[in-house]
């Protein structure tokens, strides 16, 4: 009985914040994506090599994000069924764009207008156990063109 | 030394290719970190402690890669990846490698 109260507590917390830190998190990308629209990230290989020279600077930005507690329930179940999991489908979503967000500060901060050859990296962080930490990170990374 | 991913840099030629050059970093979590991220997959949101332990390492692993291309002579590395990979429970390594070459 004791370990079930546990349980709905914890379920309860986790859908809580977590919904609410990702709605906030969203919040944040898309208003900050419309800050950095003039800094385009592309993953074409080459610059242009017409375009008057340029320095160039590998920038990269990264972030680990956990799951919660709610999130890694419903996940649980989905196992069962099978189909889309829309619960982790959003984590690795705000990962990403925070990422791409991060390289872009970096650029901004070396004065580039844009970024070439851009690579996201995903990878997941888990302890052994089973009930470890479940966590993603992604990394992205490209090479800024910095007008002299 | 100019560290790019790119293979190509604007107006500049590559004189002499020196081969690939590597850098990595392994390293553990330590245990406070690991119970705040405990904590932290209850409610959700970002392992602040995580993020720059990351960061810091994967500088460590670029700063080993740039010492070998110094030490082969090389004045830039072009076409830089990055690899994540863990080793056992509660360590991972970085792994940062690229092309060592000759700049004009």
């Amino acid at each position: 009985m004791v370990d079930l109260i546990i349980f709905l507590v914890l379920l309860a917390l986790g859908y809580g914040f977590g919904r609410y830190a990702e709605l906030k998190h969203y919040k944040s990308i898309i208003q900050r994506e419309k800050e950095f629209r003039d800094i385009p990230a592309v993953t074409t290989k080459f610059p242009p090599l017409t375009k008057p020279l340029s320095d160039v600077e590998l920038v990269s930005g990264s972030v680990v994000i956990s799951v919660d507690y709610f999130k890694n329930f419903i996940a649980g179940l989905r196992n069962l069924v099978g189909g889309r999991v829309t619960a982790y489908e959003t984590l690795v979503d705000r990962a990403r764009r925070e990422a791409i967000l991060r390289m872009k500060e970096e650029a901004r901060a070396f004065g580039g207008h844009i970024i070439f050859n851009v690579k996201l990296e995903t990878s997941s962080i888990h302890k052994g156990r089973k009930n470890g930490i479940g966590a993603v990170e992604v990394l992205a990374y490209g090479t800024v063109l910095i007008k002299q | 030394m100019l560290v790019t991913n790119i293979e190509i840099i604007p107006g500049k030629r590559v004189t002499k290719h020196l081969g690939l050059v590597q850098g990595s970093s392994v390293r553990a979590k330590h245990v406070g970190r690991d119970i705040m991220a405990g904590l932290k997959n209850i409610f959700g949101g970002e392992l602040k402690g995580y993020t720059e332990l990351l960061q810091e390492s994967r500088e460590e692993a670029m700063e080993r890669m740039v010492e070998q291309a110094q030490a082969v002579g090389a004045n830039a590395v072009l076409n830089v990846r990055f690899s994540t990979s863990s080793v056992a429970a509660g360590a991972a390594e970085l792994f940062a490698y690229g092309t060592a070459v000759v700049l004009e």
